[in-house]
């Protein structure tokens, strides 16, 4: 029971770093259909800029928890502006392009942004400190679950709120979601389109910073070709959810999480990314809507 | 007008030069040692980056003033225009002599060169091969494989595992090798037949990662991530070769299997079948409705890209006797996507130019390899934003009604 609990709690903090990823390529998703392929490598340069950031702080010795807490926002808010960017450069160009094109351009800016980040800093594994410290009161639970993991679960909780009463009571979100329903009328309606996509671009990336940041302190170490199996399985969370929807890509990061969590547990550990890999496959062959997607005939 | 024009682009791509310098300053600039806390900041590297984006943003703009003057063009109804280099290079009485010369060359070529060399070419003309099937799968018939290296990792373990088991020979497994690549490319195409477009994509990118993943886990089917050594290069009714004799060998077969492919590629884009994946590309619920059989041609397609990925594979063992997953990751099929992107989707001269541009460049230029993955990545970008045909245009068919004669 114990070991089922431990086993539980990991997959629920796994499952939580990957519903902040899968919210990025659901939410681009669901306003231009088009699948962000370098929104991994924006996870990555998130987590780059934690350590960079919280590199130069400890040097100049600052105390570790107002660390983290700077660390997190210059992430949040680099990641964005490399969102915004790289929304400008590779996609907006290609709109009414045919659907093939923004994908293999999306491609072309993932291979680019790895290998940026490769030659500007390095190719190795780089040590990443710990941001998190441990608590004292979380001592006799230490054995399942880890101080870093409470902080993760709490964090991707607050900023799921957070991301929820965006979208549904702000004046931009409600835009979101008429952009989203349908293009056309929301700009016929006055909504200014271009904005809205640019806004869902630096939400995303945002969010998936945050998620850099934590699991890259959990972890302990980064390198530049992180953000390619993290965004392969946060895009299977957001499929396995019904892409286009937000509740779903939180439930199928959590469900992603526990499969992982528990095959790793239970069967064996090397074979963990073969589940992911074979969950995404069977899903998409079975219920390409997802979990919690609207199965949606196609008009001629 | 055209000075003013000039004008705000430079002011425009000073302010984007200036945005890329800010958004790349910490990445670019700053070095930190977690463990020594140390930092080192490199500001020498923000003046490259300064420079290199204004060169490019000037450029960017340049170019996209062209392509929204030449849409302009296109709405007017000027039609859609050749590149010179295309017209001159479809012209029968250019093409011909030009073909022979260059067999001539290829023929000549370990001759003359050395094994160094040779071995190069070998390598540019397996991606030539690799180009053109994944050409029939993501150009002709319109679904983008991600997982294509798959298949080339399929022919690359099939001719590895029985050779070291079975000691059969290369002429052996070349056919099987063949047999089993299609097999495998069915396999992968009856389950994502009712997938389109990026769903599709990512599927076969998670069969890609999954045969990877096997591969390097499976230590007991495939001996891991070390790999399989010693595989035998191929030799002729008991005669085996030497290295030097066995790489201008291989490199004959090479050769003969290129031309092969580049014979069949092109008559298929002419056949039935191949019109059929074309208009399958275009639209599948009107390709359907005008009574294609839209699973057959689907599965001819994967199954043909298949077959050519996994050949050479088995080429691939031979060539160099030593294989590991190492060699079969993403990275490869998005090399493979990148040539066909580049050369042209659906054109077969364009593929092969895009094949060699992509291997030998990076070969030759050997201060640039360390850059090459970052070249490819932005040549994606660019030329899906600015050239969206490739080098070459694919040529299509055209029924010419000949008024005059009426």
């Amino acid at each position: 029971m114990e070991y089922f609990l431990q086993l539980f709690l990991g997959g629920l903090s796994r499952g939580s770093i990957y519903a902040l990823i899968a919210l990025g390529y659901t939410m681009v998703y669901g306003i231009i259909e088009l699948i962000n392929f370098a929104h991994g490598e924006i996870y990555m340069i998130g987590a780059f800029m934690g350590l960079i950031v919280a590199g130069v702080l400890t040097a100049m010795g600052w105390p570790t928890l107002s660390i983290l807490v700077i660390a997190l926002i210059i992430a949040v808010l680099y990641s964005a502006a490399y969102g915004y960017t790289v929304e400008k450069i590779a996609y907006k160009p290609l709109r009414g392009a045919p659907r093939l094109a923004p994908l293999i351009s999306a491609i072309g800016m993932s291979i680019l942004l790895q290998n940026y980040v490769m030659l500007a800093q390095t190719p190795d594994f780089l040590p990443f400190p710990r941001l998190i410290p441990d608590l004292e009161f979380m001592g006799p639970y230490a054995n399942f679950l880890a101080t870093s993991d409470l902080f993760i679960i709490i964090t991707s909780i607050s900023v799921m709120v957070a991301l929820t009463m965006f979208i549904k009571f702000t004046r931009m979100g409600k835009a979101m979601r008429a952009t989203a329903q349908n293009r056309k009328m929301a700009m016929l309606v006055g909504v200014n389109v271009d904005q809205v996509i640019s806004v869902t671009f630096m939400v995303g990336s945002g969010l998936a910073a945050v998620g850099g940041v934590l699991i890259a302190s959990h972890i302990g170490q980064i390198n530049f070709a992180i953000g390619f199996l993290a965004g392969i399985k946060a895009f299977t969370a957001a499929v396995l959810g019904g892409i286009g929807s937000i509740p779903g890509a939180v439930l199928g990061g959590l469900v992603l999480g526990w499969t992982e969590s528990f095959a790793a547990g239970y069967i064996s550990s090397d074979y963990e990314d073969v589940f992911a890999f074979c969950l995404l496959v069977l899903i998409l062959i079975f219920r390409p809507a997802g979990l919690l997607g609207k199965q949606r005939s196609q008009k001629v | 007008m055209a000075v003013a024009n000039l004008l705000g682009n430079l002011k425009k791509s000073a302010i984007a030069a200036l945005w890329l310098a800010f958004l790349t300053l910490p990445v670019m600039v700053i070095r930190v040692d977690t463990v020594e806390k140390t930092v080192t900041w490199r500001w020498m590297h923000l003046a490259y980056m300064l420079v290199g984006s204004f060169v490019l943003a000037v450029a960017w703009h340049f170019l996209m003033d062209r392509r929204d003057r030449g849409a302009a063009n296109r709405d007017s109804g000027g039609g859609e225009t050749q590149s010179a280099l295309s017209l001159w290079l479809e012209n029968p009485s250019v093409m011909r002599p030009l073909m022979a010369f260059g067999l001539l060359v290829a023929v000549a070529f370990p001759w003359v060169f050395s094994m160094y060399q040779t071995n190069i070419l070998i390598s540019a003309l397996i991606y030539v091969v690799l180009g053109l099937g994944l050409n029939i799968t993501v150009g002709l018939a319109g679904l983008l494989d991600l997982g294509y290296v798959a298949f080339y990792a399929v022919g690359a373990y099939a001719y590895a595992l029985l050779n070291h088991h079975f000691q059969l020979g290369f002429w052996t497994v070349l056919p099987l090798g063949a047999i089993l690549g299609a097999f495998f490319g069915i396999l992968l195409g009856f389950p994502v037949l009712r997938l389109r477009g990026d769903y599709l994509a990512i599927v076969t990118l998670g069969f890609g990662q999954i045969v990877r993943l096997v591969l390097e886990n499976w230590s007991a089917f495939s001996n891991g991530p070390a790999g399989i050594s010693n595989i035998s290069r191929p030799g002729l009714f008991g005669v085996t070769y030497g290295v030097d004799q066995a790489t201008t060998y291989i490199y004959y077969i090479m050769l003969a299997l290129v031309v092969l492919t580049i014979f069949v590629t092109a008559r298929l884009k002419d056949s039935r079948i191949g019109r059929a994946w074309l208009a399958l590309r275009e639209d599948e619920i009107a390709c359907q409705a005008m009574g294609i059989d839209n699973t057959r041609a689907k599965l001819m397609a994967f199954a043909l890209g298949a077959t050519l990925a996994s050949l050479m594979g088995v080429v691939f063992a031979a060539k160099t006797t030593y294989i590991n997953p190492a060699s079969f990751t993403f990275m490869e099929s998005a090399m493979i996507l990148a040539i066909v992107v580049l050369g042209g989707m659906g054109s077969v001269l364009g593929v092969i130019l895009g094949a060699f541009l992509l291997i030998l460049l990076p070969e030759y230029m050997r201060a640039f390899s360390e850059y090459r993955m970052l070249i490819f990545g932005a040549t994606m970008i660019l030329v899906m934003v600015f050239r969206p045909q490739g080098l070459i245009r694919a040529k299509r068919k055209v029924y010419k009604i000949n008024t005059e004669a009426a």
